[in-house]
């Protein structure tokens, strides 16, 4: 989230679209029913079905899984077209002045570069014309047609509402009464935030989908502002602090990265990372790169890491491939070259794609670790629990251990929510019977491991003899201490660069805040973007006065935000160039002709001139990206792509399958199926009664809603001879399901051109383990491909079959 | 807003509840009615109505009030099986007191489809058929802030509070055969808190306090839907009852069917009027007359005695003698 | 054989001097007992469901629940025994043309005049009524009843026919009560009566007096009375 949960009740209207934040986060969902009954603010919400979040909303509008690149382009174009457009924020605070390279273009569905053979493209062209004073060209006036916006103009004129129903199957009179709606909130005074989740990015090209929309809002003038933002629901209560963290095979947390092994030292390392301003006097933040880094270094390998040893920058592991995310290790898994796999937290069994293929993979382990507070149908993927895992027990020769952990509720710690509040809790109870932390299991490992170098020795000892653990009870490292090992530490006076005399936090004390970071060696840090979560004022995250000054929804002294207790991201855009409140009655910022002053800590320096520093200070332009340049694998702009598997060809190429530059494995390209063999369109949901696969294991979940269904339309139901309730099969090329057959009027057929498309849902939570009723989850089914930019599995838009089944099953 | 424990009742659910212990205060003086107790003697004070508001446009149905109250109340709801609906339970149960109901709605006026959830439970009626039906003394009281609790030691399971309930709600168990129902959470209430359901709502949907307070709140609410195009949203605060403790906010208060079959002028039935009413009294005296009768007839005039006489004729009879026949009777 | 128009083939005389008749088997007044005693457990237990003040009749069977629980059982118990005396009894409660004439005179009858009133059969008008009045309240009383069965029957009915059934059921209550009385205060008044159900006979005297074409038809058929 730019913005916050509560912050979600300043805004005049919220579009809900890529999420269902009614049945999927109802809690935070109260903002908007805030917004709507205090503010009178409108709800949209856009989806191939009528949702909860849809029972609610003012309007609403279907469209085909898939597709919202469509129409997010097509409502671009349609507020270019009618110059529904906040200029002043466009001009100031967007890049759509910046002239691009004349070799960029696009035709066929596809950018400049493409290479079929690679599936990938050469960026080289999607890039600013850079002038001999090394700054970006910029053309104010936004006339010159090779200028961000005029290319933006042209890019989006294709998405006309026509081409909008035709691809997204919405009636053009929705689709038009839609952009009406939001069109009123490119007013200076009128706000529109954006909910998204897992809708946007369970796709090949979900990253883009949600670019798509952050262009929108930037063209209304709505990021940065209060009620505006885009905000990414997150999935878990600490999705948010696993990301942050950098829990993925590429990150090092604050979104720092794993070096690739094309940076072999730490000068080629830094090399690309200099982040110089491409326009005058940009803060580019990212140019403290190096503070971060070394201060994380420091916090890893304390002493070991020196000036003299490049910080120990060898004892990073390089990467040889862009990532070793989930899909690519079950592939590797699959092909025998995985032996062992640590399995923490999560039900990869069930919550990643093509189910077969994963008990395929897991059973040529020879040793899977589970650690999990819930007996996981991961940990079990070698019972055969009749149709609902029908293995063959004896030829599994995987061994499995499982590693009871504790639940959220029985230890302390913190949990990042959406809106990056660092929220700590106190544990409610102990774990129950072997149950232990999970930083206990991970120390024990540890040690155990530490222990064996140390009296074997091996390859390569020194980053795991060298790392820092000096905790209390080397044992079990406590919250509090891991918390502040985030935050960072003075390891020698930490003195102010203007005043040397000065000592801003002496040696041994906690910093600050990210900004004591020193890439000298003086400072250790674990993860920037947290520092000041424990400084020396004491935990912040365990804040809780709910005070809020003239009810803006920041409360400030509520927890902890990243970064810098800040509540919203970019909050430099809320005012205008002369530092003026855009929406006087929204102020969130404000410049008093000295510094800046209001509700929320500021982006920029505090003295930072309204004219001079832009709001975007991550970015080297200073401003915020239509055309993000060769940020994205993709693109620079959205472009229309079709699912992997789709009912319909793409519009602008009909040889184009999905995202052109997504990874595709062999073996699976070979599983996806085409409209002719499976000529249903799915997608795929969770529950508001249930939490993932989490609460099949509770008796009151699984009786709110206790056996797995499909939903399906009147219309399908009649022309298949399904009855409500009764039994159906539904089979797609990887796998089927049987379910019951939820008939619903919430699930219409859509007309896309000259095809009627079914779509039907399937609900998430069903497995063979726990309380509920035995199932299947939608895995079954889907395809084993991820998002081009960061894989997250096509979860959403897929194709099968139904037909009705009799029998009980099996339970 | 925070509970002041000198209050008779907690105004919000939503606020913290005091967190020190506090003498319960719903307690046998502040009962205004009890089933089957014709003498029940006078209240010792009034307590403040309060009432529960349900805003159905507010409603997301995400059944956290149904799992608030199951695990308040520690009810274990049955896991049943789908039946291609998203009632779960499919019907309120002697272990799930509340239960959101789903129904699908092509708005004829707008052409928009429409998903209309309703929370269904315990109305809390000013004038409870429960209690008016129930013959167990005691088993139904009535609070004087309006809340209708069922006693459940005093309750028979006898059923008659479904006969007297015009909305569907009470549930008998066939373990413990004793009736069951929502309790407006009279235990959380007694001590400052609001109802489970309330306090579990994410979207206050669900609010609680005074029946003044929150009647004034579902004004401002149907304010708000009527500027969203609701032209016929109002309350739903049934005066065929007397009024209920327990009131909706409804989008189409022209139609409340609309909403899973919600009585469109829900009443007391005339038959269990008339059973608990006119049958009870001129029965009861019917038959008292008919004892009473008895007896003075009994008193008042001589038994029908046999005379020797009579036994004299049997003799003659059985002996083949046929006795004389009295004047007046006719051999037929 | 002769004909039985007025009487059962188990009624017989019993003695000669004094005349006593049999009335009842043993097993009819076992039947009856049954059937009476069920009557008055369902009439308590009933009424201390029907109205408040008569609750505390629950503490005769073990509190409001057993009350509950009892109450429909003795109800199934009365039905299946009322309907072996209804088998047995049906034939002779049929209406004849002397009951008429007998109602007309029920003046006389409840002052104990029966010197005008026609010769009768084995039962009177009287009887005859409150044996069809009880044929057809136990009826309508164990269907409604049963409709009404909390424990076994819970979705039989709708509720609105429930409340019907409710009420239904309290209105004959009340009118098998009525008949009840009737049938007890009878039985006590009409002095005599009672040993027929107790010790199965009842002198000649009173059959003579109240049911003498029944006596005359048992006398005859032991050869003791003249023929008709």
């Amino acid at each position: 989230m730019t913005n916050s949960w509560t912050d979600i009740k300043n805004t005049d209207l919220v579009v809900v679209m890529g999420g269902n934040a009614a049945e999927a986060h109802p809690c935070g969902f109260k903002w908007v029913t805030e917004a709507k009954a205090n503010r009178g603010a409108r709800l949209i919400v856009v989806d191939p079905r009528f949702t909860r979040t849809a029972s609610v909303a003012d309007y609403y509008a279907p469209i085909r899984p898939g597709s919202d690149i469509a129409f997010l382009m097509g409502l671009i174009n349609w507020m270019i077209q009618n110059d529904k457009v906040q200029w002043d924020y466009v001009k100031a605070f967007t890049n759509a002045a910046f002239i691009v390279k004349d070799e960029f273009g696009w035709s066929d569905g596809l950018f400049t570069g493409y290479d079929p053979e690679k599936r990938d493209y050469d960026k080289s062209s999607w890039d600013y014309v850079i002038g001999e004073d090394g700054f970006a060209q910029v053309d104010m006036t936004l006339e010159h047609p090779r200028c961000v916006w005029n290319l933006l103009r042209e890019h989006v004129s294709r998405y006309t509402p026509e081409l909008v129903e035709q691809v997204c199957g919405t009636p053009s009179d929705r689709f038009l009464k839609i952009a009406e709606m939001i069109g009123e909130c490119s007013a200076p005074d009128k706000t529109m935030t954006s909910m998204y989740a897992l809708g946007w990015t369970q796709h090949a090209k979900g990253s883009q989908n949600i670019r798509g929309m952050a262009m929108l809002q930037l063209i209304l003038g709505n990021i940065g502002v209060r009620g505006g933002g885009m905000n990414a629901l997150r999935g878990h209560s600490n999705i948010q602090g696993l990301t942050d963290i950098g829990l993925m095979s590429n990150l090092i947390p604050g979104y720092l990265n794993i070096p690739t092994e094309k940076e072999p030292d730490w000068q080629t390392y830094m090399s690309s990372r200099s982040f110089t301003p491409l326009r005058p006097g940009q803060t580019s933040y990212w140019q403290n790169y190096p503070k971060f880094m070394v201060s994380f270094m420091k916090a890893m390998w304390g002493d070991a890491a020196k000036a003299e040893n490049d910080w120990a920058y060898h004892y990073l592991p390089k990467l040889d491939v862009p990532t070793y995310d989930i899909l690519r290790m079950f592939e590797l898994m699959d092909a025998g070259q995985v032996n062992i796999y640590f399995c923490q937290g999560f039900n990869p069994l069930l919550s990643f794609p093509n189910r077969a293929k994963l008990t395929s993979a897991l059973s040529k382990l020879k040793l899977l670790v589970v650690m999990d507070p819930l007996a996981t149908e991961t940990a079990h993927f070698w019972e055969n629990h009749g149709e609902h895992n029908d293995v063959d027990t004896a030829s599994i020769q995987t061994e499995v251990l499982e590693l009871p952990s504790s639940c959220f509720a029985e230890d302390d710690g913190a949990l990042v929510n959406s809106g990056r509040w660092l929220q700590w809790h106190w544990s409610a109870a102990t774990p129950p019977g072997q149950a232990r932390h999970d930083t206990w299991i991970m120390a024990q490992i540890f040690l155990r491991v530490k222990k064996l170098y140390q009296d074997e020795g091996g390859v390569f000892p020194d980053p795991i003899l060298n790392l820092t653990w000096d905790y209390a009870d080397p044992d079990e490292p406590t919250p509090e201490e891991l918390a502040k090992e985030l935050n960072g530490r003075a390891l020698e006076d930490v003195r102010d660069p203007a005043d040397p005399a000065k000592v801003l936090t002496a040696k041994g004390k906690q910093l600050l805040n990210f900004s004591q970071y020193r890439d000298d060696g003086t400072t250790m840090g674990a993860c920037w973007i947290y520092s000041g979560c424990w400084n020396e004022d004491g935990n912040n995250m365990a804040r809780r006065d709910n005070a809020d000054p003239d009810e803006t929804g920041a409360y400030p002294n509520w927890t902890f935000s990243w970064p810098l207790n800040r509540r919203i991201l970019y909050n430099r855009a809320s005012a205008d160039l002369q530092g003026q409140p855009w929406d006087p009655s929204r102020k969130l910022l404000e410049w008093d002709g000295e510094k800046w002053t209001g509700y929320d800590v500021p982006d920029i320096a505090p003295t930072a001139k309204p004219g001079d520093v832009g709001p975007f200070i991550m970015n080297q332009e200073g401003v915020s990206r239509l055309f993000s340049r060769g940020m994205m694998r993709d693109g620079p702009f959205p472009t229309h792509m079709e699912p992997f598997e789709s009912p319909l060809a793409n519009v602008f190429n009909p040889q184009m399958r999905g995202n052109p530059v997504a990874r595709v494995f062999v073996g699976d390209a070979e599983q996806f199926a085409t409209s002719e063999e499976f000529p249903i369109a799915a997608t795929s949901y969770r529950l508001t009664e249930h939490f993932h696969y989490w609460t099949k294991h509770n008796r009151i979940n699984a009786a709110l809603q206790p056996e797995f269904f499909v939903e399906i339309s009147e219309e399908l139901a009649a022309e298949k001879g399904i009855r409500r309730g009764g039994w159906v099969r539904v089979w797609s090329k990887r796998g089927e399901v049987k379910a019951k057959a939820l008939v619903t009027g919430r699930l219409k057929p859509m007309q896309c051109g000259d095809k009627l498309v079914h779509v039907i849902g399937i609900p998430l939570h069903w497995g063979f383990m726990g309380a509920a009723r035995k199932g299947f989850g939608p895995n079954s089914l889907t395809p084993f491909v991820g998002d081009a930019n960061v894989e997250t599995p096509e979860f959403k838009a897929f194709l099968v079959n139904i037909e009705p089944a009799t029998g009980e099953a099996v339970s | 807003m925070t509970t002041d424990p000198n209050l008779d009742s907690p105004r919000t659910a939503v606020s913290n509840p005091p967190v020190q212990p506090m003498q319960a205060n719903l307690g046998p003086g502040d009962v205004v009615r009890a089933s089957a107790t014709p003498d029940l003697p006078p209240p010792t004070r009034e307590l403040t109505p309060v009432a529960k508001l349900i805003d159905v446009s507010k409603c997301i149905g995400c059944k956290a009030c149904q799992s608030a109250c199951a695990e308040w109340n520690d009810t274990y709801p049955e896991i049943e099986q789908n039946v291609g609906l998203y009632e779960n339970p499919h019907d309120l149960t002697p272990d799930m007191f509340t239960l959101m109901r789903f129904s699908e709605y092509e708005n004829p006026q707008t052409g928009d489809f429409e998903w209309l959830i309703r929370k269904d439970g315990c109305m809390h009626c000013a004038d409870p058929g429960c209690l008016k039906a129930c013959p167990a003394p005691g088993a139904i009281v009535q609070y004087s802030n309006g809340i209708v609790d069922f006693i459940h030691e005093n309750c028979i399971g006898c059923g008659y509070c479904v006969t007297g309930c015009p909305f569907n709600i009470p549930r008998i168990s066939q373990k413990t055969h004793v009736s069951y129902k929502c309790t407006l959470c009279s235990d959380r209430v007694a001590v400052g808190q609001g109802p489970a359901c309330a306090k579990a709502c994410p979207t206050q949907a669900i609010v609680f306090g005074t029946k003044e307070d929150m009647l004034a709140h579902a004004e401002a609410r149907v304010d708000d839907l009527k500027s969203r195009g609701y032209d016929n949203a109002g309350i739903y605060d049934p005066q065929g009852v007397g009024g209920t403790h327990v009131f909706y906010v409804l989008h189409h208060a022209d139609q409340p069917s609309l909403y899973s079959d919600l009585p469109e002028e829900p009443r007391i039935s005339p038959v269990v009027e008339g059973w608990k009413g006119v049958t009870k009294t001129l029965g009861l005296a019917a038959i008292g007359a008919a004892a009473i009768g008895s007896v003075l007839h009994g008193l008042m005039t001589r038994a029908n005695k046999v005379s020797t006489e009579d036994e004299t004729h049997a003799e003659q009879l059985v002996e083949g003698r046929e006795p004389p026949v009295p004047p007046g009777r006719e051999v037929l | 054989m002769a004909k039985r128009m007025f009487s059962e083939a188990g009624d017989h005389i019993e003695s000669r001097r004094p005349v006593t008749v049999s009335r009842y088997r043993g097993i009819t007044r076992l039947n009856h007992w049954v059937t009476a005693a069920s009557l008055i457990a369902l009439l308590l237990s009933g009424l201390a469901l029907f109205h408040p003040s008569l609750y505390f009749l629950t503490g005769l069977f073990g509190g409001g629940q057993m009350t509950r629980w009892l109450h429909p059982f003795v109800g199934v118990l009365l039905f299946f025994s009322f309907l072996l005396l209804f088998l047995q009894m049906w034939r002779l409660n049929l209406p004849r043309p002397e009951d008429r004439t007998w109602v007309s005179h029920i003046g006389e009858v409840v002052r104990g005049e029966e010197e005008k009133l026609p010769e009768l059969g084995k039962y009177n008008a009287g009887q005859k009524f409150v044996f069809w009045a009880m044929s057809v309240l136990i009826v309508v009383l164990i269907v409604s009843g049963v409709m009404i069965w909390q424990e076994y029957f819970p979705h039989l009915v709708s509720i609105a026919v429930r409340r019907w059934a409710v009420l239904v059921h309290a209105v004959a209550a009340v009118a098998i009560i009525l008949t009840f009385i009737l049938h007890v205060y009878a039985a006590i008044w009409t002095r005599g009566t009672i040993r027929a159900m107790t010790r199965g006979t009842v002198t000649g005297g009173w059959a003579w007096r109240h049911h003498r074409k029944w006596l005359r038809e048992v006398a005859g058929r032991e050869g003791g009375g003249p023929a008709e």
